[in-house]
């Protein structure tokens, strides 16, 4: 195949201009980073959930050969603890979290001190050699064992080990409960899962004695983020801090974070006068980096015998783990706003308990909050139509929003959707019922339960108005930045505040400026991640970047273009309102041949004579877009398996994914994030999932015992689309970074439930759990 | 100390080391060709996948001692003139990379896949990739680049 070479603009499956580098092995990660004089950082952590530090032995480690320093809480001074932004009643109390353990630790993996050496064997050899003097306290580690009268408190500012309670409620729930004929209740889990990016974290820390400034690489997603809890707790000006994303190698919401790790390598720096890089082992990634999930839903739903559902009532329980992350109480609170998902239920009652336990901190990941609330209603409706006997497809068609604009009963304006659209679609390109049962059959004779599920999910991304981030009780708005610079000769800079990894920015922002300036794909230089040259921006998570930050390349691009054209008629002699833009270039309505390109306007801005009235020198705009609402993304995905019968053992022989993310920039990077993301949620549906020893030791602390899925586990991935666009963006986007995840989990479950004729299971279904199922009476 | 000789993308290259050092720090660290990527440790992932005497390992799991007096090839070694090998102008082309983080590995066990079997099935490529972990592209594109490169390549 040829590489295209032709207009790349919006919605062309443009081939990505970031590929390059990465396949040449010339990207540039942090542990790629190498610096003059730079040290390295091992970290000691705890190695009990719960226990007292009686003293820390550091003498052994300091005379090894090859250390520098070794750091306890005691000898580096913070301003202030790990930060939390997300504080959603305003009241909530945040216990605090010093970045190096002082006194009590709280989970396995919680950094006591660190090591500062010449290279990382050293460091990891002096780290081994810190003795560490416990005193063991029992473990709490579960949420009903965190949640018992008798249980050991976690935090002494607390009452208790729960963290947080919200609840939103409409008034006519028990009516609806009353009226309804059939009331539907099951327990659906969300197990705790790691997030695994294939990069671990990693940072550099430089503090520049002679300047007195500080430059920090990590593999983040929220360089700017980073910059400002920089100067927080290390207690620096903002303006002499630095942060930089290099190329990161997948977050997934694992890097949407600040870490201990990050406060503690720059305050390192600043101590031993050296540059400092800490790149994280795998074990160290599973035992520090938050995880995700951890979220019981025990779910109510009262409906009419044809399937309408009347009411939901739903207490979910959220395994925070031992403190809070950057965004650890946020995560649960968009649970509970996306409650009803896809349908229009009437009456709702949520309540969400916050509780925690002796494990490593969740926060989000890949969904965020999201995927809980799907796949506790997608299986939920699965129960209904079965308790109904109505289709499950059926089911779906009756609860969903007769009308839009919709509002849910959580109180959410949805942006725009069409759910009927794709399901139908979904429903045309999937085996009709009698193809299926033959197939059914067929299978059976192989010793193989066939089955077949789906999902009809909705999300909420695009985040958000400013609005409604300080209404949650989050910190930071939800805006996005960017700059659009047309140079001298032509090239286009853009700079935006987003931070990517992976999703391939570079590509979309140009197609986006081919679009609206007419400059060639390949003429535009996308940069960013990097604090020094972008505007703030809040960077890259929960399928906003597109949204909001797209949104705001593309209206830069528009006031480029808006000045362009005055210059361009001080050029051409018109008036403003007498010039075209296409194609690049200005011309002269009823004089086509008196044009000039945007190149050589932007030439003409630089050189800067003549230049009409009020109009400054230059193409060069920056603008900050607040989106007016959140989008809602959605769509309808099948999942086929054969589950075998002597075993248990769940293959997916077809996967279906019909999305509807609004317009769509590029075909092919959306598709690459829907594969992505449905592994994802086939890797929680079947294959992955925490455990934690009763003392609270992780078990599946490397990737031997902690399975992500390999090629041979995922399956060929079917995508298509549908294209409602949003009205809440000029782009008309919704996002889709995080679709697969949230959609596949539930629709597998419902698969391997219609296999085995079971009513709901718990992930991941790993063998052992099907065929304990089918033993205790599936249908096999 | 240990002093290792080998052949690294056709240069003969030698170094002092510890003798624990593993091939990939040996690789990464003194020889700066850090298109060889760390991804887990425990040989589960091949991040870290390059060829030693024209096989493909885990260089995290090799020590730089057991490589003396081979050859290595790494990603930084099959290009030639500026022009991509077949297998990455497929990547390229089907977008069968995101983050770019498991690609050298990827790119370097679909290689060795190929000659193994230059027409492999969709299955059989799946299972000759089972070995290197990717978090971002579900392995969809993955598997198409490397059936198309298998056109293209033999």
């Amino acid at each position: 195949m040829a590489v295209a070479t032709g207009p790349r603009g919006i919605g062309v499956a443009a081939l990505r201009k970031e590929d390059s580098r990465f396949l040449t092995g010339r990207g540039r990660y942090v542990d790629d980073i190498k610096l003059p004089g730079m040290l390295h950082m091992a970290v000691v952590r705890s190695q009990y959930a719960h226990a007292d530090i009686k003293g820390i032995d550091t003498s052994a480690a300091r005379a090894m050969p090859g250390v520098t320093a070794v750091l306890t809480g005691d000898d580096l001074e913070f301003a202030a603890g790990v930060p939390c932004g997300s504080n959603p009643t305003g009241d909530m109390v945040q216990p605090p979290r010093p970045p190096l353990a002082k006194g009590r630790v709280r989970h396995v993996g919680e950094p006591i001190a660190v090591v500062i050496a010449a290279d990382r064997y050293a460091a990891r050899d002096a780290a081994d050699a810190v003795v560490v003097d416990y005193a063991p306290l029992p473990a709490v580690l579960g949420v009903d064992a965190a949640l018992a009268d008798d249980a050991p408190r976690i935090h002494a500012e607390l009452d208790s080990n729960v963290g947080l309670v919200l609840t939103t409620k409409t008034d006519g729930i028990d009516a609806a409960f009353a009226k309804a004929d059939v009331v539907v209740k099951q327990t659906i889990r969300n197990q705790r899962l790691i997030h695994v990016p294939m990069e671990t974290r990693g940072i550099v820390a430089d503090w520049n004695q002679a300047s007195d400034d500080m430059t920090v690489y990590s593999s983040t997603q929220i360089p700017h983020f980073l910059r400002t809890f920089l100067a927080i707790v290390c207690g620096v000006s903002e303006a002499k801090v630095r942060a930089i994303a290099p190329d990161v190698g997948g977050g997934f919401g694992a890097k949407l974070n600040t870490y201990a790790e990050e406060f503690i390598a720059a305050a390192a720096s600043r101590k031993v006068g050296a540059p400092v890089k800490w790149i994280e082992d795998r074990s160290e990634a599973m035992l520090a980096t938050c995880h995700g999930r951890a979220q019981d839903a025990h779910v109510e739903l009262a409906a009419t015998s044809d399937g309408k559902v009347l009411g939901m009532r739903v207490h979910y329980v959220q395994d925070y783990g031992s403190y809070l992350q950057l965004l650890t109480p946020l995560i649960s609170q968009l649970t509970m706003l996306m409650a009803p998902g896809a349908y229009a239920i009437p009456e709702i009652d949520v309540k969400v308990t916050n509780v925690y336990t002796n494990t490593v901190p969740t926060d989000a990941l890949r969904g965020a909050g999201r995927p809980e609330a799907a796949h506790a209603i997608e299986r939920m409706m699965d129960i209904l139509a079965n308790e109904l006997g109505i289709s499950r497809t059926e089911v779906r068609k009756r609860n969903f929003p007769a009308e839009w604009p919709f509002t849910s009963a959580v109180g959410l304006a949805y942006d725009s959707g069409d759910y009927e659209k794709t399901l139908d679609k979904l429903l045309e390109l999937s085996d009709d019922q009698e193809t299926f049962e033959r197939r059914r059959e067929e299978a059976a004779a192989r010793g193989k339960l066939l089955g077949r599920g789906l999902s009809t999910w909705v999300e909420i991304c695009g985040f958000a108005p400013s609005d409604v981030t300080h209404a949650i009780g989050l910190t930071p708005g939800g805006w996005e930045s960017s700059t659009v610079r047309i140079h001298p000769t032509g090239k286009v800079t853009v700079i935006t505040g987003t931070s990517p990894h992976g999703q391939g920015h570079a590509t979309s922002w140009s197609q986006i400026i081919e679009t609206e300036l007419g400059v060639p794909f390949d003429d535009v230089e996308v940069i960013h991640g990097d604090t020094a040259f972008a505007p703030y921006g809040l960077g890259t998570y929960g399928s906003r970047s597109l949204a909001v930050g797209g949104t705001a390349v593309q209206l830069a691009a528009g006031k480029v273009r808006d000045k362009a054209r005055q210059v361009a008629a001080q050029m051409l002699e018109a008036s403003v309102d007498d010039l075209e833009f296409d194609g690049g270039a200005f011309s002269v309505k009823g004089s086509p041949d008196k044009q000039a390109t945007i190149q050589e306007v932007a030439f003409r801005a630089w050189q800067a004579f003549d230049m009409p009235e009020g109009v400054t020198p230059g193409l060069d705009e920056t603008v900050f877009f607040d989106p007016p609402n959140c989008t809602f993304p959605f769509g309808a995905h099948g999942c086929e398996v054969e589950v075998d019968r002597d075993t248990g053992k769940v293959e997916i022989t077809g996967y279906i994914a019909v999305d509807d993310c609004g317009n769509v920039v590029n075909p092919m990077i959306v598709s690459g994030q829907v594969h992505g993301g449905v592994a994802h949620g086939i890797g929680q549906a079947l294959y992955e999932g925490v455990v934690y020893s009763a003392e609270g030791q992780l078990q599946t602390a490397t990737l031997v015992d902690y399975i992500i899925p390999s090629a041979v586990e995922v399956p060929h991935i079917e995508t298509h689309r549908t294209v409602t666009p949003s009205p809440t963006n000029p782009l008309g986007v919704k996002g889709i970074g995080e679709a697969g995840t949230i959609a596949a989990s539930p629709a597998v479950v419902s698969a391997v439930c219609h296999a085995i004729g079971v009513r709901d299971l718990d992930m991941p279904l790993q063998p052992e759990t099907v065929w304990n199922a089918m033993q205790k009476g599936g249908a096999a | 100390m240990k002093s290792v000789t080998m052949t690294v993308n056709g240069t003969s290259r030698t170094a002092e080391i510890e003798p624990r050092t593993l091939l990939v720090h040996l690789l990464r660290e003194r020889l700066n060709l850090t298109g060889t990527h760390v991804g887990c440790d425990t040989s589960n992932c091949g991040a870290c996948t390059v060829w030693l005497d024209g096989a493909a390992v885990k260089s995290c799991t090799v020590l730089a001692v057991q490589a003396d007096g081979c050859e290595v090839t790494t990603i930084e070694g099959i290009s030639s003139n500026g022009d991509l090998h077949p297998m990455q102008q497929a990547f390229h082309e089907n977008h069968a990379l995101q983050c770019g983080y498991c690609t050298p590995g990827m790119v370097m066990a679909a290689v060795k896949l190929l000659e193994r079997n230059p027409s492999p099935t969709d299955e059989e490529i799946r299972h000759g990739l089972e070995g290197n972990l990717c978090r971002c592209t579900g392995y969809e594109n993955i598997v198409a680049a490397v059936r198309a490169a298998s056109g293209v390549m033999v």
